[in-house]
């Protein structure tokens, strides 16, 4: 009964090292590599003439062009700053209603029905009426990005805190813990894994909002270089603006998986070692 | 003292489990209650813990009512339900987050030096085994000094030679402090061992059938006759709550009959 497997996992871990723990991230980056590279070949070779998707040597060119004048910083960092305004805002009052509305039956027969159909609203729907309430600067947008954050974290949160394992609850009760104490020591570590899916998708759909946002009237934003773009027909700033989306969308994922991942050190998953490289 | 006074449950669906069980555990006594399957004995357990509450009657701990968790009833279930975003040590100092942090790590340390399983504070529970893991239950349970620690069937889920170890083991631990222990368990022998009375359930609904005494002197030699003896009592005893013919003479049969059939 004393023996047990760890010794043969610890070697497991020991010998993914060297060579092969940058190697394998370094294969995601080949596709997107030969695609550029043809496109590349196409345009010089005269088999497309680029203008309207244009090569990758002309959109780096935009982006240092951008980058110099310190407008990319500027565009990027007003978006940014809109989707984390707007993250914040979504997860704080997601993972509450989720919280009380998994953890409270009343609470849950009361408040889902109305969020449910609040969901059904395609949210871009809100626009108008946000412009209307909150005006056309900032607090709009936000609001509106904080609403597309909402729906997933709170979908997410509320299921999953509705089917933590009753055995574990019980552990809870034999303690004597309930409400807040319960939520914060049983429940939301229980339904961690769930809650950073939640979070990630949460926050794809914060990027996917800050452009509807930024499409109603800005005059700064990586969605102000795509209206700028299409309106003064600079199809590279367009594709600039987009790989930036791709980039900082990416790396925002990257870091929220990053901060998660020491809280999830204890799961005992299915093949924990190629999500961990 | 704990005190059922004609605890019953009844189901919302209409299940009868529990009927008129009344029963007197003193301080320090460990009871044993065994059963066939269905019998309500799990049900009793969840209605001493306060996981449950009874539809009639009272549980009742130094004359105090359980009608929720109480601090001084600790529980080790079947399986150990070991928290599995806490370190070991985490998972035995669960009941103890109140206390001051220094307090708290003296107490987890001395608890699972006693449950021999020092060096493994650190890890994560996945990487226990089944033994370990529930020896982790045990100490979780103790840390918080209950006056009653109940067990349901908490030793089922292992194999022969672990349970055998973990049976000492929770012996040796009960001297230290002596909590009154209430054991549930389908294993006549655990029963034995552990119990110094064993309460046989009849089902349907579930009643205390009959009580042995089991006054054999610790620590107790399992292959002795004596054992033996009250083995057979129980095994009889459990053969007339089925109410089937008896196939054990309560003295003489050697038969084993009944240990395949009780169940």
């Amino acid at each position: 009964m004393t023996a047990t497997a760890e010794p043969a996992q610890a070697e497991q871990k020991q010998r993914k090292s060297g060579f092969g723990r940058f190697a394998r991230p370094a294969i995601g980056i080949l596709l997107p590599l030969v695609l550029a590279v043809s496109w590349e070949m196409a345009v010089r070779t005269g088999w497309s003439n680029g203008r309207l998707v244009p090569p990758p040597s002309v959109i780096y060119a935009t982006f240092a062009e951008l980058a110099k004048t310190g407008e990319l910083q500027r565009h990027a960092l007003a978006t940014l700053a809109r989707v984390m305004a707007g993250f914040g805002l979504g997860v704080m009052s997601g993972t509450l209603l989720g919280a009380l509305t998994g953890y409270s039956t009343t609470m849950f027969r009361l408040l889902d029905p109305t969020l449910q159909a609040l969901r059904a609203i395609p949210s871009i729907a809100w626009i108008p009426l946000f412009i209307l309430w909150l005006g056309i600067f900032e607090t709009s947008k936000v609001v509106l990005i904080a609403v597309g954050v909402f729906f997933p974290v709170y979908l997410g949160v509320t299921g999953a805190v509705r089917s933590v394992d009753r055995k574990i609850v019980e552990v809870g009760r034999v303690f004597r813990l309930s409400g807040f104490a319960m939520v914060r020591r049983i429940l939301l570590p229980a339904v961690l894994p769930t809650y950073v899916i939640a979070l990630r998708s949460g926050l794809g759909l914060g990027w996917m909002f800050v452009v509807a946002a930024e499409f109603m009237g800005a005059s700064e934003g990586l969605g102000f270089l795509l209206v700028d773009g299409q309106q003064l027909g600079k199809p590279a700033q367009i594709v600039a603006a987009i790989v930036a989306f791709a980039v900082i969308g990416k790396l925002t994922d990257w870091i929220l998986v990053g901060i998660t991942a020491p809280f999830l050190r204890w799961e005992d998953r299915y093949n924990a070692a190629a999500v961990e490289d | 003292m704990l005190t059922l006074d004609r605890v019953g449950k009844t189901y919302p669906n209409g299940v009868h489990a529990l009927d008129g069980i009344t029963l007197d555990v003193a301080p320090g006594e460990i009871v044993a209650i065994v059963g066939g399957s269905g019998c309500g004995k799990s049900t009793l357990l969840r209605a001493i813990s306060g996981l449950d509450t009874p539809s009639q009657g009272r549980v009742l701990l130094d004359g105090e009512a359980v009608t929720q968790p109480h601090e001084k009833i600790g529980m080790i279930f079947q399986e150990p339900r070991l928290l599995p975003w806490l370190t070991v040590a985490g998972n035995v100092g669960f009941g103890l987050e109140h206390r001051p942090r220094r307090e708290r790590d003296e107490r987890v340390a001395d608890a699972l030096a006693r449950v021999g399983l020092t060096d493994k504070a650190k890890v994560w529970p996945r990487e226990l085994s089944g033994g370990q893991a529930q020896r982790v239950a045990i100490a979780r349970a103790l840390v918080p000094r209950p006056e009653v620690l109940l067990l349901d069937e908490p030793f089922s889920a292992l194999d022969a030679f672990t349970r055998v170890d973990l049976q000492d083991h929770l012996l040796t631990l009960w001297a230290d402090l002596k909590p009154t222990l209430v054991l549930v368990t389908h294993d006549v022998d655990e029963a034995i061992v552990l119990a110094d009375r064993v309460m046989v359930m009849r089902p349907r609904p579930g009643r205390i059938f009959e009580e042995i005494v089991d006054d054999l002197p610790r620590p107790r030699d399992r292959q002795s006759a004596a054992f033996d003896f009250i083995k057979r009592r129980v095994l009889a005893a459990l053969d007339r709550s089925l109410a089937k013919p008896a196939t054990i003479d309560d003295t003489q049969t050697k038969s084993s009959e009944g240990a395949a059939l009780w169940w």
